[in-house]
């Protein structure tokens, strides 16, 4: 893969947090607007089939956000970008899912090597029971990385990535289990930028926060999305709008339509989605 | 509407009924488990607490005394009441009698410990300040009154000398000195000469199974051994003549004292162990007495057919046997769980090995005797035997019971427990956190060892804790696999190599079991049997409290919090 990814971009002017007015943000010149190429993909635990035939390519260094009612399938699609539903007893999928260009089902592919470049963050904050530097850095130990001068340096960058380090500087060798709720879920947030994976992978990150650490959440991930593919799931439809720059809308298992955020939501194509985004069903 | 209408029956207060029904469940156990710790702490303790001695004055012509004497002494151990049926004229009514039994001790005069009497033959009692109990060798305690000291230079010191108490004071400590310098000459050095000897034979018994013509270096050594065992002889010799002569000078004094009933008897001094005047102790002294035979009890040997003395092997062997099994069964049952419960895929096979497992703990434990006994003993033993002790075969070294195979055998015994333990505290631990080792870039064993096992310690400590107990108190399969009524050597101790996990051992639980029905005085026994007991269960009560701390230790690190 490129490692242009591993630098952050200069030009931040297109980044910047836009909360008022979501303009439309064409794909950033120079980053490939299909970095992600979800192809015919369908899923099934068991006899029961929860995704059909999917299409859709995730644009480099952007948020994409998945919406849609409970049950509709996207929470799957996102925990098989990293193959975390292999650990499912019973699956099956068709169809493949290509990261730049390579089949994360390659056979060549190692699942844990995948999981290192493909960073996740799930719905219920799961910091491990150790101190919030041995959560920072579990990953780097994973992959017998144990030198302290650059354990100490992941973990300030993280931390501060993750917006956290000021108020955990002092506290670093205490138990993570003593962090508010906001706080738990930005650890686990700098947990998984802590070995710059290329793609961060986000399962309804704010559904347990409070508004308050949900802003910073949301802030977080406009200042993460310069140096990462961020997809984010979320049930909140003000969220989606606030930090993603394409949403996809599923519903039953299928793509009922995908598109710049602003479109999806001042003017969706598909009537299904025009009643989802206005609150009249799901 | 009126106030009477609204507290109609229907929404008057009905009570919890079921409360009742439960607290009850849980009372009637907790009686019975206070009830039983009780007897057995009481009956346990009471056994070193120093009774005094009474002497009871018989009526005139009763020969319900000792040897037709019209007065004897004992300590009263329980007072009960008979009914016995009346010979008199109103046509044999049942009348109500006392009785009380009593420790008179001297098994050498009486022929036995304890008597029973009846209150109505009873006109005096009195508790007479020179009354001795004296703890022996042979024949259990002595009950007397003494009446002087016959020592080596001819002397005699009266009981009535000032004197007295100080020589007898000197007399036991210098016995009980003598007999530990005998212990150590003959256990210790004259066991290293033993030990040496039995080295030679085995290397000579090396050279001749060789077979055909000896090379000069075998010859050479052959006769290193002669001259060996000659120094060695020689020195057994002198440690023997010495020990002869310490057993000597025990006999050398002597003590002569009457019993309350009239019987004069003389005891060598050598013989006597501890002494005490039951009737002149003030309450401290009591104590005093109580902590010294308590601790007397925990640290010695047993003597006479485990019925006096103390019960130290037992304890020891029982640690020793439990720590050997806990390191056995902890690895064996966590790594059966975690193949069980984290890679096995779960289908019907899985099932089907999990209700087995289950089924083993029901398996009764004599079961697993026999196994340890075929399995571990003759078969594993007996090969070991044969390729690295052949030499000296016939006499197995381990294809013998043991302390190895004891704890082995218990640990697969109680390997269900700690499997299923196991399983349950992996199954505990939240999927997010797997989740979020796994999408960390861990794999399946890294996530299980950093995060999943140290989350799920406690609660195979709790396994570990629950099969300790059930091995630590179980007595069938070990009769088979090792244990004995009374072993010479501990399977712990300072000669090379430390550990002798091929000795046969002692266990407080086979101790109970061997006091309570195979013993020759089961009266003499009884209390040994509560003490015993009480040991036990105190012990057990130690391990767990061990393996508590270290689990609460465990928890409040690993503590793991959803939110």
């Amino acid at each position: 893969m490129s490692t242009t990814f591993l630098t952050p971009t200069v030009s931040s002017t297109t980044m910047r947090p836009q909360p008022a007015a979501n303009v439309a943000q064409p794909a950033v010149e120079g980053l490939d607007p299909a970095y992600i190429q979800i192809k015919d993909f369908s899923f099934s635990y068991g006899h029961s089939k929860v995704l059909h035939n999917l299409n859709l390519d995730i644009p480099e260094r952007q948020v994409t956000a998945f919406i849609g009612p409970s049950g509709c399938g996207k929470s799957t699609l996102l925990r098989n970008l990293n193959r975390m539903n292999d650990l499912v007893d019973g699956v099956h999928h068709e169809g493949d899912i290509l990261v730049a260009g390579h089949s994360i089902y390659d056979p060549l592919i190692e699942v844990i090597a995948l999981r290192k470049r493909i960073g996740m963050v799930f719905q219920k904050s799961n910091p491990f029971p150790k101190s919030i530097y041995e959560n920072v850095v579990y990953s780097l130990r994973v992959a017998g990385r144990n030198r302290k001068a650059e354990l100490d340096e992941v973990v300030e960058r993280s931390l501060r990535g993750a917006a956290l380090w000021n108020e955990v500087k002092d506290r670093l060798h205490e138990s993570a289990f003593g962090l508010s709720g906001g706080q738990m879920q930005r650890l686990c947030i700098a947990r998984a930028i802590a070995n710059r994976p290329e793609i961060l992978l986000m399962d309804e990150p704010c559904s347990a926060l409070d508004p308050i650490a949900t802003a910073k959440v949301e802030e977080l991930i406009h200042e993460l999305k310069k140096e990462f593919t961020i997809v984010i799931v979320t049930h909140n439809m003000q969220q989606a709008a606030r930090v993603s720059d394409r949403t996809a809308f599923f519903y039953l298992g299928k793509l009922i339509e995908y598109a710049q955020t602003d479109r999806i939501f001042q003017n969706p194509a598909n009537s299904q989605t025009e009643a989802y985004v206005s609150g009249r069903f799901g | 509407m009126h106030k009477n209408d609204f507290l109609s029956s229907d929404i008057k207060p009905s009570g919890e009924g079921m409360v009742w029904i439960t607290s009850m469940g849980l009372a009637v156990g907790l009686t019975m488990i206070v009830f039983l710790l009780g007897m057995i702490v009481y009956n346990g303790l009471e056994v070193f607490w120093p009774k005094s001695v009474v002497r009871l004055e018989l009526k005139e012509g009763s020969t319900a005394g000792l040897r037709n004497a019209p007065a004897f002494a004992g300590e009263i151990v329980k007072t009960q009441t008979k009914a016995v049926q009346s010979l008199g004229a109103d046509g044999g009514s049942l009348l109500r009698q006392r009785e009380y039994q009593l420790f008179v001790g001297n098994k050498d005069v009486y022929g036995f410990g304890y008597k029973f009497i009846d209150n109505a033959e009873i006109v005096g009692e009195s508790r007479p300040s020179e009354i001795v109990v004296a703890e022996r060798l042979e024949y259990g305690n002595a009950i007397f009154i003494p009446k002087q000291f016959t020592l080596a230079d001819g002397s005699v010191v009266g009981a009535d000398d000032p004197a007295f108490t100080a020589t007898f004071d000197r007399q036991v400590e210098e016995g009980n000195e003598r007999r530990a310098e005998i212990r150590r000459i003959e256990r210790d050095q004259i066991g290293a000469i033993n030990r040496q000897l039995d080295a030679i034979r085995l290397g000579r018994r090396a050279i001749e199974n060789k077979g055909g013509e000896l090379s000069v270096s075998d010859r050479q050594e052959l006769s290193d051994f002669d001259a060996t065992v000659a120094t060695l002889q020689a020195e057994y010799e002198i440690l023997a003549a010495k020990a002869r002569g310490l057993r000597e000078l025990q006999g050398a004094n002597k003590i002569v004292y009457t019993t309350v009933d009239g019987a004069e008897r003389t005891l060598s001094s050598g013989d006597l162990i501890d002494y005490y005047y039951p009737n002149r102790l003030s309450f401290f002294d009591k104590v005093g007495v109580f902590v010294h035979r308590f601790w007397g009890f925990l640290s010695t040997e047993p003597r006479e057919a485990n019925t006096e003395g103390g019960i130290f092997p037992a304890i020891f062997g029982t640690f020793v046997m439990t720590l050997l099994m806990s390191v056995a069964v902890t690895p064996f049952g966590v790594l059966a769980a975690i193949y069980l419960r984290e890679y096995a895929r779960q289908g019907p096979f899985v099932r089907a090995v999990r209700v087995a497992v289950n089924n083993l703990a029901g398996v009764p434990s004599i079961v697993f005797g026999v196994f340890g006994l075929g399995f571990f003993v003759y078969f594993v033993g007996g090969n070991i035997d044969r390729l690295f002790y052949s030499l000296s075969l016939p006499t197995p070294t381990f294809g013998t019971g043991g302390v190895l195979w004891a704890s082995l055998t218990l640990a697969l015994m109680t390997v269900p427990v700690v499997i299923v333990a196991t399983e349950e505290a992996l199954a505990a631990v939240s999927r997010g956190s797997r989740e979020g080792s796994l999408a960390c870039g861990a794999s399946k064993w890294q996530t299980i060892q950093r995060i999943v096992l140290p989350a799920s310690l406690p609660g195979i400590l709790t396994g570990l804790i629950l099969a300790m107990a059930r091995g630590a108190g179980e007595v069938a399969p070990l009769m088979l696999v090792g244990v004995v009524k009374l072993a010479p050597t501990l399977p712990l101790d300072g000669i090379y190599p430390f550990f002798h996990l091929e000795r046969k051992f002692m266990h407080l639980g086979f101790h109970i079991y061997d006091l309570g029905f195979q013993s020759p005085d089961s009266e003499a026994a009884k209390p040994m049997v509560f003490a015993t007991t009480f040991l036990l269960i105190l012990l057990v009560v130690c391990l767990n409290l061990g393996a508590i701390m270290i689990r609460n230790h465990l928890r409040k690190k690993y503590k793991t919090s959803t939110f």
